[in-house]
């Protein structure tokens, strides 16, 4: 009970002085932003797709694919902020975890206890590369949502590259786990015999469209939710004193947008589950 | 928003979507792929590892405090079933020593009441020994007593006769007896 009290105060007073530094890094963005605004001209020209472009980080020279660009800065700091949750909040190694401790311990719980839920205990192997994707889509969707910030995940080659992933992983992992009998995933041998070829057919065209649905979900989901923000924020900086109406939407819209980027990430986790799991037991 | 004109410039004309800019997806592949690798390792090397060993550690010192519990309970129990059975031996130890002494106490009385019963016996026996030698003693002196008187009755009335002291004798023992 004792050190349980001294725990507590101890986070209080880390806490005040976590939210004085949220408080500065507010103040901050504030600060940059309406720096940001006075370089803007007057008048309608909203380009709600400017956000995701990708520049180079020094010089103006063409991105070649070793070039350090927006999205190599972003998905950095996505790195950076697994990193910090994931080792660093789990320094501390307590018995009795700290907040931090407790986030990774919960994201970790989550992802494997989806991972054990759907794919069944013997997709536990992959359990590693399902919680990186995870964290990637997670941080990289939250990041995404700070002003002026880039989304990486709303970039479908980035998407793609996720997708197809899972999709080739998973159709190998199916083949090398069962060998030709994997092949009865497409075999409904719960209808009746005449509607089986058809069947097949269609099963196998759904397989083949999972990693397009897979990634476009993700991409498009992020991608409209942005492209709505910079809509709205357009409106707002030429409406003038109404701005007050886009201003609510753009609140309304960043609260969705907060909620988007969760789901996603745990839409993009489960259908990979579910994937695993037709591999592991194509029969079920 | 400096670039614009060079993000204009790569995008070819118009506003087009930069998703579909090809010219930028190996970059964004490549660094896709080194993030994904990096956060793997970081994943795999020391978080999930980590994680893992606090988890099953809470979840060893949950088994193990409890299991303390339990067996501190079945110590408790076991301290209070020991002092009832202590209770109970104690208390049938009373009962057998006292039982015991009671025992005891009547043994010494009884042999106290025997003995103190022979020497009773023992005296009485010899009170009547000596009550019969003294009844014989008295006998005896009665007789003597009337031998004497007799031969001094037969003296004083016959002077001059001298008395056969057997004779007196034994008529004193044949008159007695008769």
């Amino acid at each position: 009970m004792a050190t349980e009290s001294t725990n507590s105060s101890n986070t209080t007073k880390s806490g005040n002085g976590r939210m004085i530094a949220f408080g500065l890094i507010a103040l901050a963005v504030v600060l940059y932003i309406l720096g940001l605004t006075d370089s803007y001209e007057s008048g309608l020209s909203i380009k709600p797709m400017d956000q995701f472009a990708v520049y180079p980080l020094f010089g103006d020279g063409p991105v070649r694919w070793y070039t350090p660009t927006n999205a190599t800065l972003w998905m950095g700091l996505a790195v950076l902020s697994i990193a910090v949750l994931m080792v660093m909040g789990t320094g501390g190694r307590a018995v009795i975890p700290s907040r931090s401790q407790s986030m990774a311990e919960l994201a970790y719980g989550f992802i494997r206890k989806m991972v054990e839920d759907v794919a069944g205990k013997d997709a536990l192997p992959y359990f590693p590369y399902i919680f990186t994707a995870f964290l990637f889509i997670l941080f990289a969707n939250f990041l995404a949502l700070i002003p002026t910030s880039f989304s990486p995940t709303s970039h479908i080659a980035v998407t793609v590259i996720l997708a197809l992933t899972v999709f080739i992983s998973v159709t190998v992992i199916g083949f090398v786990k069962n060998g030709a009998t994997f092949l009865s995933l497409f075999w409904v041998t719960s209808a009746p015999l005449v509607l089986r070829p058809i069947l097949a057919v269609i099963e196998l065209i759904s397989y083949f469209v999972r990693p397009v649905s897979h990634s476009v979900r993700l991409a498009g989901a992020v991608m409209a939710g942005h492209a709505v923000l910079k809509v709205f924020a357009g409106f707002a900086g030429v409406m003038g004193a109404a701005s007050v109406a886009p201003i609510i939407g753009v609140i309304a819209i960043y609260g969705l947008e907060v909620l988007v980027a969760a789901i996603q990430a745990y839409v993009f986790t489960i259908l990979t589950c579910v994937y695993l799991k037709d591999a592991l037991h194509p029969h079920h | 928003m400096a670039d614009d004109a060079t993000i204009e410039a790569a995008n070819g004309a118009g506003p087009g979507m930069p998703q579909l800019d090809f010219s930028t997806f190996p970059n964004q592949i490549f660094w896709l792929v080194v993030t994904l690798i990096a956060i793997y390792f970081i994943l795999s090397k020391i978080a999930l590892p980590r994680i893992a060993s606090v988890l099953a550690e809470r979840q060893g010192t949950l088994t193990n405090d409890l299991a303390a519990a339990e067996d501190l309970k079945r110590q408790a129990a076991e301290a209070e079933e020991a002092y009832n059975k202590a209770l109970a031996d104690a208390r049938a130890e009373a009962q057998r020593i006292a039982e015991e002494t009671r025992a005891e106490i009547q043994a010494v009385l009884a042999e106290a009441t025997a003995k103190a019963d022979e020497q009773i016996a023992a005296k009485a026996t010899e009170s009547e020994a000596r009550i019969a030698e003294i009844q014989a003693n008295a006998t005896q002196s009665v007789e003597d007593v009337a031998r004497d008187v007799a031969g001094d009755v037969v003296a004083a009335v016959m002077p001059g006769q001298t008395v056969d002291a057997d004779t007196v004798a034994s008529a004193v023992t044949a008159r007695m007896k008769g």
